[in-house]
């Protein structure tokens, strides 16, 4: 369609609708609100942006040795971060053993992106998976291999973060779509069971369900028996985020026009089948922009867990801060963290938007 | 007959207060070509589809290739696999390429080796016309070339009964002849048993062995196609004809 024929004549669009000027014009000046919010913006950004520059780089001071030193300056103290950075990262873990975390939360890492590629979406994806969970594992707890015992109220920061979040993710979306399969079963058991764990999930704030597993399940186990407080906030996490999730995909599910389901039946495939190979892939192709969105939050979310005394990266950030000796620059620690977990949920959001192109097949009408 | 491969009985249906099927009987021989005709909303896409039970029908016996259709699952997938339909809107499942529509049935449901699957696939799309559009994704695909891949996905599974459910209904009519060309050619070269609901008369004229004419969920007139056409019998059967055929 795009290619000119020689047929038709090809003729340039006027000379008064290109360039900067006509760009300008029709993008920035095109009326006088326009104008006005142009000029507002642009005074917005001179007044804002050299302060912040001044603050985050020019006067910014990332060599001082002490915490005095820093006040002196009136911009950034990231003396505070350089000095701070292994406790924010790792928390109390070990600080000789520190190196554990570290390659741990490299693995951890890599893992993830590999997951981003399709060429491994097979067995091998199971096959790295299982490899690099094993090798964190030894790592975070050692006790064989010569490494010294961890215990895992002793993880902390970063690799704490990830981990409550790739199992988070990991497991909740499965869940979450057999919850949304079974929301839109047939059988009235099923169904009943599903809506009534959706609606009773999504009605209770995480919050309270992380109260609920520290606090309230241990009185319920029997005498002796105790399930370790780390696992329960990553259950409560699962359960919370899959009645989401279960949402989002029935949402999915709905959109798949009947003829699709009847395509799949009159060649004679089986329920599960259908799902898998037909009603899935494009129900959770749809649902890629706000099941990514729930991915976000949950990851975020894992900052919750700091209310029942787990040592994730912003229970380091606070610890970090209370060190009497560099008191004043929670600022600095915060837009650290800040900028962590940025890096993480844009980088979600981005290979989202891949996702959406590369899945694309030409159908969307 | 002794060698019907569809019996029908006695087959009712409802939908809630709505009576869309009243006593169907109807017998197709093997190898027998029907077309069946009549104003919309007389039930005939419904009756055609009770026969692979994309449709419950509520009272009466349906039985295809010795099968009776029930409740049981089983018995539903294994008529399904005898059975081939078309649709009007294709139904072609849009994340799959063209090959990968026509291999899906083969793989999944008669564990047809892959490579085996693909080589049959390409051989019902060369006899479609349409093989060098094997790795495109079917919204690249024209109206014409959809359907004709469609019904490549269903001969790919063998089916001894091929459903058409107004196969040329949602198609531009310069597409109508590409897709009855194909459909004309399966009636003429395989003795396939066939079902198809549709208003091209000229297609039925030259193919079907029987003409069933159905209003208000009735099977009003059945005949062969000349008799049906040039002599019918019942008032609203000659009121419909004279409507579609000007």
């Amino acid at each position: 369609m795009s290619t000119p024929t020689q047929l038709v004549s090809t003729e340039k669009a006027p000379s008064s609708s290109v360039g900067v000027l006509a760009w300008m014009r029709s993008q920035l000046f095109s009326s006088p609100i326009n104008s006005l919010l142009t000029i507002l913006s642009v005074w917005l950004l001179l007044a804002t942006v050299p302060a912040m520059v001044d603050w985050f780089l020019i006067s910014a001071n990332a060599t001082a040795s002490t915490a005095d030193e820093c006040r002196k300056s009136t911009g950034a103290c990231w003396a505070m971060i350089v000095e701070k950075h292994r406790l924010i990262l790792f928390g109390l873990y070990p600080y000789d053993e520190q190196w554990r975390p570290m390659i741990a939360t490299g693995i951890l890492v890599g893992s993830i992106i590999l997951s981003g590629w399709r060429k491994l979406w097979n067995i091998w994806l199971l096959v790295v998976w299982t490899v690099s969970l094993t090798v964190v594992a030894i790592l975070m707890w050692g006790g064989m291999l010569g490494l010294t015992y961890v215990e895992n109220t002793q993880w902390g920061g970063l690799p704490l973060t990830l981990i409550l979040s790739t199992f988070g993710i990991a497991l909740a979306f499965p869940l979450g779509i057999v919850l949304a399969l079974g929301r839109r079963s047939n059988m009235p058991a099923i169904k009943s069971i599903c809506i009534v764990y959706i609606e009773l999930i999504r009605g209770v704030p995480l919050i309270s369900l992380l109260f609920m597993s520290a606090v309230m399940l241990p009185l319920f186990l029997p005498e002796g028996m105790s399930i370790d407080k780390l696992l329960r906030a990553q259950i409560a996490i699962i359960l919370f985020a899959a009645a989401y999730m279960a949402e989002t995909i029935r949402g999915g599910l709905q959109a798949i026009p009947k003829g699709q389901f009847e395509g799949a039946d009159s060649l004679g495939l089986s329920y599960w089948q259908q799902m898998r190979l037909i009603v899935l892939p494009q129900a959770l192709k749809i649902v890629i922009p706000p099941l990514v969105g729930l991915f976000i939050a949950l990851f975020k979310d894992t900052s919750l867990v700091v209310i029942i005394g787990i040592f994730d990266l912003t229970q380091a950030a606070k610890a970090a801060l209370t060190d009497q000796a560099w008191r004043g620059f929670s600022v600095e620690v915060y837009i650290f963290i800040s900028a962590i977990y940025f890096v993480f949920c844009y980088s979600m959001s981005k290979y989202s938007q891949s996702l959406e192109k590369r899945l694309a097949t030409g159908h969307e009408r | 007959m002794a060698d019907a491969i569809i019996r029908m009985k006695d087959v009712n249906k409802w939908y809630g207060k709505f009576h869309v099927l009243r006593n169907i009987n109807l017998e197709v021989a093997q190898g027998e070509r029907i077309v069946v005709c009549g104003p919309s909303g007389s039930g005939k896409s419904t009756l055609i589809r009770c026969i692979n039970r994309l449709e419950e029908h509520q009272k009466g016996q349906i039985i295809v290739d010795g099968t009776e259709i029930t409740n049981d699952l089983r018995d539903v997938e294994a008529i399904r696999r005898e059975v081939g339909m078309v649709f009007q809107h294709f139904n072609l499942f849009p994340h799959l390429t063209v090959l990968e529509n026509l291999t899906i049935g083969p793989i999944w449901v008669l564990k047809t080796p892959k490579a085996e699957a693909e080589a049959r696939a390409m051989k019902y799309l060369e006899r479609v016309r349409i093989s060098e559009q094997a790795l495109k994704f079917p919204g690249q695909l024209s109206g014409g070339q959809q359907q004709r891949v469609a019904i490549a996905r269903s001969l790919c599974m063998d089916p001894k009964i091929m459903l058409f459910d107004e196969p040329t209904s949602a198609l531009d009519p310069e597409m109508v002849k590409e897709v009855l060309d194909v459909m004309i050619g399966l009636a003429e070269e395989s003795g396939m048993t066939m079902l198809c609901v549709t208003h091209e008369m000229g297609f039925a004229r030259k193919v079907a062995d029987r003409v069933i004419f159905m209003d208000q969920g009735e099977i009003i007139e059945e005949n062969k196609p000349e008799a049906f056409f040039d002599n019918p019998q019942n008032e609203r059967t000659k009121l419909f004809l004279s409507q579609i055929l000007h």
